[in-house]
């Protein structure tokens, strides 16, 4: 085996671990953590069994298994990112809205002398 | 009943001669939005007689019209101006306008510098930026106007009641065209006198507008 796929197996199982660990903290949906469970087995025999993506790679038309993992990487990370901005922008407009109502609930008992 | 709703961030030095530069016009109601200023802004709009409304956190100018639009409406306003902090604005603009907004029965009245030639402003501005601005306004908007991103303006309150800023920070500018346009709500531009004491947006602070416009449209 080489030094690299110890590190990377090593390095997956504590992903692994602090995945289930944020679960038990109730940071992480079940579903979610059933993703990322998922996710980091694939990649822990990806790792273990280099050849297993050749195969697939094979299928779609890639020439080499790691290719097709760094593809489907990269891809994955964009879609992630997108969904992250957007999630922000919401995030944001949430954050507007609570201190748009702090502001008009905190005036209510001032006098404005409004005419 | 009428409004004056003035967005301000980190403007205690202008804010308090704004005020009461508006007073001495005559207007009432006059309601600063402080957006999370470090400085003293609150404190001095409120001694000049304003409403003053404080958002905890930074928001942006489109957040701080917004939250000036929704306390006017829901103490009975039936008109709206907009006004800067900065004091880059003429207050003694504003009479004309509301009677030029009675006269011609719209809802909405926008401010332009180029329907007379009172405002001077740096020629780069004049002949770069704004056309650059207006034409990207044009193809955003679909509304053709003689001035971009003029923060002055006039809401009737039917036009508050429709137009919603969730832009919150610079783009709300070609948001509330937008808007105009999406309610079929009657406007007009008029001439007002703009001060240039600093360059204001410049050319990156355009970019990031659009920006903001084209992440809009990707989320609602």
């Amino acid at each position: 085996m080489l030094i690299i796929q110890i590190l990377l197996t090593i390095f997956f199982l504590f992903a692994l671990a602090k995945v289930v660990g944020r679960w038990r903290a109730g940071d992480l949906r079940m579903t979610d953590m059933v993703w990322w469970l998922l996710f980091w087995v694939a990649a822990i025999i990806v790792v273990l069994l280099p050849n297993s993506t050749a195969t697939l790679a094979k299928l779609v038309g890639i020439g080499r298994g790691a290719d097709l993992v760094v593809y489907v990487a990269l891809v994955l990370i964009f879609f992630i990112i997108f969904r992250l901005i957007i999630k922000i922008e919401l995030l944001n407009k949430d954050i507007t809205k609570l201190v748009r109502k702090i502001s008009l609930d905190e005036n209510k008992d001032e006098k404005n002398n409004l005419v | 009943m009428f409004f004056v709703v003035v967005p301000a961030y980190n403007e205690a030095k202008s804010i308090g001669r704004v005020v009461s530069d508006l007073f001495s016009h005559g207007l009432h109601n006059i309601v600063v939005v402080d957006d999370g200023s470090s400085d003293d802004t609150s404190e001095v709009a409120k001694s000049a007689g304003a409403v003053v409304l404080t958002h905890e956190v930074n928001r942006g100018q489109g957040a701080s019209l917004q939250t000036g639009n929704e306390y006017a409406l829901a103490n009975g306003a039936n008109m709206v101006v907009h006004f800067d902090a900065d004091g880059q604005f003429n207050p003694a603009d504003i009479h004309g306008a509301v009677e030029a907004l009675q006269n011609k029965n719209v809802d909405v009245l926008l401010g332009s510098r180029f329907l007379d030639n009172r405002s001077q402003m740096p020629w780069t501005k004049k002949y770069i930026v704004l056309p650059v601005a207006k034409l990207v306004n044009r193809f955003l908007t679909g509304m053709k106007l003689t001035d971009a991103h003029n923060g002055f303006r006039i809401l009737s309150r039917r036009a508050l009641e429709k137009i919603n800023i969730s832009q919150d920070r610079m783009a709300h500018n070609s948001e509330i065209i937008k808007q105009i346009k999406m309610h079929n709500l009657a406007f007009m531009e008029h001439p007002v006198q703009v001060n240039y004491f600093e360059y204001g947006q410049g050319m990156g602070g355009g970019f990031k507008i659009i920006l903001e416009i084209l992440q809009g449209r990707l989320i609602k």
